[in-house]
């Protein structure tokens, strides 16, 4: 009937919980990169890092043979409730600096990895002809933003507030996928997204937004405390911040820190 | 209205039947415990009563009163005409009426979306005339009343089924007009049901959630309901989300509650 995500997510986690704990799999040596046979690592990553760090697990378990690397991808703060909740995750990269401090001493040591700039999203057509952040500002001109209460809503604030621009957004959305949907579908005359999203969502195109250079998006990643495989989990993030690691986001639209 | 008959005591329940039966109920109270346990009760009050969760609680309980119209204006006479279908496509019929029921609901409002959307099929061609769904306090009440539509049809279709139309037979026999067998003989004999599917589909136009993400957008005073504000909350301030979750709890069980007291009346 009602939906209690809160509830949800602590369910998830506990399933979470029930699958791997079948997966045990004997302790890695203590040589640091080169880790023992058959690890399952857990990387809980933020759901804009789906496909790189799709690209970036391939490459690792191609390095480290024995070693599987699975990903939870979800919005930063449902992997960080997981976390907080006691999920069996080695690894937490998350799309924003606050939902790391929300896990606080389950990752003791984050490390920024990457950044994501803003930039607007319009259909492939741009039926409202939006050249950018002065048009989005126009009667009839249908625009969907992130909510202020949410990183990418916080971000476009400070920007059209730096900008001098008056948003009139005919929604406000928890995250930045329902905002690109509500592009995608054509439902949104534009919307305001970072520039990785844009990269891989279909039927949607960017235009260029004035001062998203002002507004960047740090991303955090570090090894959690409870990590079962801490010398693999230490590794996974030693690569992630390789040159290996950042030629492979920086093909999908991040930006070096 | 027609006489209950007098049922006889079962007799003992039998000890694994009393057994299952509490493990339902725990998989349903464990997790409604784990979220009171979870609840911050310093600052509730303020969490419940901010100017965020008025407006959206109040939006909800609007939309979810004009969905709950809509389910029986259109629902009961969907109930009536399904249950009287005679030919063959009955069950298939009832099926796709009743889709909305196991249909996940971002799917729902992805269909709702390709229909009555900027781009759907009757949507565009509303927006010919100037008129827009999307984003409106009018595709949050669509899509509470599609999902919750069912409830409807199908407590006045069963209850068509079990009691049978010997009634509206008789009183045609003796003369009576359709109209006046539907407003005489029928509905008010469907008491009970009606009750039963307005409640239900009002406790499920509550809690509408995916639909309304997908299709309606998320504006606070507009389209902005109860879940999608915990939803929002959570992302900043999970403590307000557990405490509004817990009064959409309160509400749903004040709704179904007085959902099934005409239940209980009819023994």
């Amino acid at each position: 009937m009602t939906r209690f995500l809160v509830p949800m997510a602590i369910v998830a986690a506990f399933a979470l919980a029930a699958c791997t704990g079948t997966s045990e799999s004997p302790s890695p040596s203590a040589s640091g990169a080169a880790p023992a046979k058959d690890v399952v690592l857990q990387v809980f990553a933020a759901a804009s890092l789906t496909d790189a760090f799709g690209d970036i697990g391939r490459d690792f378990e191609h390095a480290n043979p024995g070693v599987d690397v699975q990903f939870n991808f979800a919005g930063s703060s449902d992997l960080a409730t997981q976390i907080a909740e006691g999920a069996p995750a080695d690894v937490f990269a998350s799309a924003n600096e606050k939902q790391m401090e929300v896990v606080g001493d389950a990752v003791p040591a984050p490390t920024i990895f990457t950044s994501n700039v803003l930039t607007i999203a319009v259909p492939s057509d741009n039926p409202a002809g939006v050249t950018g952040l002065a048009d989005l500002a126009h009667e009839g001109v249908k625009l969907v933003i992130c909510a202020p209460e949410v990183p990418c809503g916080a971000a476009t604030q400070s920007l059209a507030a730096a900008q001098g621009v008056t948003l009139n957004p005919v929604s406000e959305e928890a995250n930045v996928t329902d905002v690109l949907g509500k592009v995608a579908s054509g439902e949104a005359d534009a919307g305001i997204v970072y520039v990785t999203d844009v990269a891989r969502a279909a039927n949607v195109h960017s235009v260029k937004l004035e001062g998203a250079a002002d507004a960047v998006n740090y991303y955090p990643i570090g090894t959690v405390a409870t990590s079962t495989h801490a010398d693999v989990a230490n590794a996974f993030v030693a690569w992630v911040l390789s040159d290996a690691g950042r030629t492979v986001l920086n093909s999908y639209g991040f930006i070096a820190p | 209205m027609s006489l209950a008959p007098i049922t006889p005591r079962p007799g003992p329940t039998p000890g694994w039947v009393r057994v299952l039966a509490g493990l339902a109920a725990a998989l349903v109270l464990l997790p409604l415990l784990g979220m009171v346990f979870r609840v911050e009760w310093d600052g509730f009050f303020e969490r419940v009563t901010s100017e965020e969760a008025l407006t959206a609680l109040g939006l909800s309980l609007r939309t979810a009163a004009a969905a709950t119209v809509l389910c029986l204006v259109l629902g009961v006479p969907l109930g009536i005409v399904l249950h009287r279908m005679r030919w063959r496509g009955r069950s298939l019929a009832r099926a796709l009426v009743l889709t909305p029921l196991v249909l996940p609901p971002v799917v729902g409002g992805l269909a709702l979306l390709y229909a009555f959307g900027r781009r759907g099929f009757i949507g565009s061609w509303l927006d010919s005339f100037g008129v827009t769904i999307a984003f409106s306090t009018t595709a949050v009440v669509l899509a509470q009343t599609f999902v919750a539509m069912p409830f409807t049809v199908l407590a006045v279709e069963s209850a068509l089924a079990s009691r049978g139309e010997r009634l509206e037979a008789v009183a045609g026999t003796l003369g009576a007009r359709s109209g006046t067998i539907l407003w005489r003989v029928t509905l008010p004999s469907l008491r009970a049901a009606l009750a039963t599917g307005a409640v239900l589909a009002f406790a499920r136009a509550l809690g509408e959630f995916g639909a309304t993400l997908t299709f309606a957008g998320s504006l606070a005073g507009v389209t902005r309901t109860g879940p999608l504000e915990i939803y929002l909350a959570r992302e900043s301030d999970p403590q307000t989300a557990v405490a509004l979750g817990l009064v959409l709890v309160v509400l749903a069980v004040a709704v179904v509650v007085v959902a099934f007291r005409p239940l209980g009346r009819a023994r």
